[in-house]
């Protein structure tokens, strides 16, 4: 071995990573990124969850008792309905995702010994289910001052029932396979434009391309629309193996996964338009995407709940289409809602697209200056 | 109408390209003429892709007016692109289509009629000689075959104008033949035809050509004119020991280029107002027999390559006066 050579090798290497500005990049940025978004995003003690109360009793008691929970900081009150039907559309909507509902008759059941409220709580996320257990420890009887019962300061067990809706069984695949619906469309589909020009560009057909009469949009749209099929495939298998190996149910309209589904292709494909219109080379769009996918996992809400992240984190998280696009999907196959009743979250893909659509054809010069 | 209602195809005026500090393209005045194979000869470097990229509109020039077949470039580059066809230096068809799924896409990308697109397709086939290999992926073709297909693109739709960028560097010599040949057919049926090349056998086929040195158009007419022209002798010298000869006459005054040829030297001589070459003839013996390399001299016929040297030598000595 001769260690001038070994040493050659070292500088060049040296040489060509200075000049490459993407790897030099990602070199600091994959362990930054990935130490804040991970530091951030992973919070199993969940705080904040959006919740709706319904205090049918209105007593003191009762109003004791919402205080209790809210005091712990697991939930945060956004909503009040006056009948538990007011609280399950809310949830269904993903408007909540937990629910507490004190019955009128709290005071008799409280003497009686029955269950005296009832959380109810979206099962489609296993921590959020979680959480709602923690929130039916609360003392009953400890703040309430009441001569005729006696002093009961520990929880007690059943007193607080918890109805878990959507996923009753807790089967943790009910809640990842409609999420992995998106992370899969989102790891191919923005590689798959990305690449589809830059290799075009790689190889000189571009030069050929743009000498000719084709339009900057033409060459777009043409490049996306195929795969919009592929992608539609993609979420067919994923739904059909889904269904027989997972059992995982589809409670809203089939039409309406296709067409979140469909809004998810369109907006990672525009995505990866934009890229391509950037990047050198493949190598390159594929870091550039690498970017892209690893705040898409650990913010959408897909591995980690939403309510448990710091407000900036949450933010970024509203930026990425698998944010809209997973509260899309676990509504319409897990609670059976419809995509009308989240029209926020579908009008924020269409923008989404729009933007990036407009942006990629803006950037694309038919010059090579 | 393959020309401006003069004739002329291309008009270009104080053509200009910068990128950043380097002057790529230097106030090239050109005039093309139509139905004709036009040439620019230059080694790499000498801005001959740039020009051809700036004159069909897919660079922005810095400086200059362009006039291709009565447009105004770049403003008017996209009605122009229906009209040309470009060939790139690099082959830039798709490899992993095959012969005939290449002409079919570039038919419809260039918009050649529904009605005739597959008889065109077809003609070509017949024409370039494709007619066994249709269904063969253009990636597993050899250069000179890549090349034909490059070309068949190009014309596909008829263009009136074809700029081709070094369309015969990576081929052999008797692909080379057959593909000028082709270009001479589409010149007489009409079509302006603007090559570039720095192989000197290839210029010499050109009706006309411009020579392009560090992006300075340093000379341009007939290969006839250009060396009847230029502005020296070439001479043959035959020795036994051609280097020593060589470094014996390659910084002599007035000599413009030694180069080697088996076993004899060409050499050219800066000629000034003589025209006869007798006393370069005994002015070169003179040197070769102080340095003890006595050998015969015999003048020569001019070829391209010696203009080459000279206008190129000549742009070079004047730059490095100013």
């Amino acid at each position: 071995m001769s260690w001038r050579r070994l040493w050659a090798i070292v500088i060049k290497e040296l040489r060509q990573m200075r000049r490459d500005r993407i790897t030099l990049a990602m070199i600091v940025g994959i362990p930054v990124i990935q130490l804040v978004l991970f530091g951030y995003a992973i919070n199993t003690n969940l705080r904040g969850l959006e919740a709706g109360i319904s205090d049918q009793a209105n007593t003191a008691g009762s109003r004791a008792l919402v205080m209790d929970m809210l005091a712990t900081g697991v939930i945060a009150p956004v909503a009040r309905a006056d009948t538990p039907e007011g609280l399950m559309a809310m949830l269904r909507r993903g408007d909540i995702s937990v629910g507490v509902v004190v019955p009128p008759d709290f005071e008799r059941r409280r003497i009686d010994g029955r269950a005296v409220a009832q959380i109810l709580v979206d099962g489609g996320d296993n921590t959020v289910q979680g959480a709602a257990v923690q929130l039916a420890q609360v003392p009953i009887d400890s703040s309430i001052a009441d001569s005729r019962a006696p002093m009961i300061s520990t929880p007690v067990e059943g007193r607080i029932s918890i109805v878990g809706f959507y996923n009753p069984q807790r089967r943790s695949a009910v809640n990842i396979v409609p999420g992995l619906i998106g992370v899969i469309l989102t790891m191919t589909m923005v590689l798959f434009t990305a690449i589809a020009i830059v290799r075009e560009r790689e190889r000189g057909n571009m030069e050929l391309l743009i000498a000719t009469p084709l339009t900057s949009a033409e060459l777009m749209i043409g490049k996306v629309l195929p795969y919009i099929a592929i992608g539609l495939v993609q979420t067919s298998v994923i739904l059909a193996l889904g269904r027989w190996l997972f059992v995982v149910p589809i409670s809203g309209s089939l039409f309406d996964v296709y067409l979140a589904a469909g809004l998810l292709i369109l907006a990672n494909l525009t995505l990866g338009l934009l890229i391509s219109t950037r990047a050198q080379s493949q190598f390159q769009a594929m870091q550039m995407a690498f970017f892209i996918f690893l705040p898409s996992i650990l913010l959408s809400g897909f591995m980690f709940p939403f309510a448990g992240m710091p407000k900036v984190a949450q933010w970024l998280a509203e930026v990425l289409p698998l944010t809209h696009f997973l509260r899309l999907i676990r509504g319409v196959m897990l609670r059976g809602a419809g995509l009308g009743e989240m029209w926020v979250d579908v009008l924020a893909l269409l923008a989404f697209i729009a933007v990036m659509m407009a942006a990629a054809i803006l950037r694309f010069r038919k010059r090579l200056d | 109408m393959s020309a401006g209602n003069d004739g002329v195809a291309i008009r270009a005026r104080g053509l200009t390209k910068r990128f950043g500090a380097l002057v790529a393209v230097d106030h090239v005045d050109l005039e093309v003429p139509g139905k004709h194979v036009y040439g620019f000869l230059g080694p790499n470097g000498s801005g001959k892709s740039t020009t051809i990229r700036m004159l069909c509109g897919l660079l922005t020039p810095s400086a200059g007016d362009i006039d291709v077949l009565g447009l105004n470039i770049p403003a008017q580059a996209e009605a122009l692109r229906r009209r040309i066809g470009y060939m790139t230096q690099k082959f830039s068809l798709f490899e992993d289509l095959t012969v005939r799924e290449n002409l079919e896409f570039m038919a419809e990308i260039q918009g050649v009629p529904r009605a005739r697109a597959a008889g065109r397709v077809g003609e070509l086939i017949e024409q370039y000689h494709f007619s066994d290999r249709q269904k063969q992926l253009a990636g597993t073709m050899s250069g000179g075959q890549k090349q034909r297909l490059a070309l068949a693109c190009a014309v596909i739709h008829e263009p009136e104008l074809l700029f081709l960028d070094e369309p015969t560097s990576a081929v052999d010599p008797e692909s080379r033949r057959d593909f000028w040949e082709k270009l001479f057919e589409l010149a007489d049926a009409g079509t302006t035809l603007l090559v570039s090349t720095h192989l000197m056998d290839e210029a010499e086929r050109c009706h006309r050509l411009a020579i392009l040195d560090q992006g300075v158009l340093v000379a341009d007419g007939t290969p006839g004119e250009l060396t009847r022209k230029l502005a020296g002798h070439t001479f043959i010298i035959e020795t036994d020991e051609p280097r020593r000869a060589q470094r014996a006459l390659v910084d002599a005054a007035n000599v413009l280029g030694v180069a080697q040829v088996g076993n004899t030297l060409r050499v050219l001589t800066y000629a000034g107002d003589e025209p006869i070459a007798d006393g370069a003839q005994q002015y070169l013996q003179q040197m070769l027999r102080k340095a003890g390399q006595p050998a015969s001299v015999q003048a020569a016929q001019p070829n391209l390559e010696d203009v080459f040297v000279a206008v190129t030598r000549k742009s070079r000595e004047q730059e490095r006066m100013a």
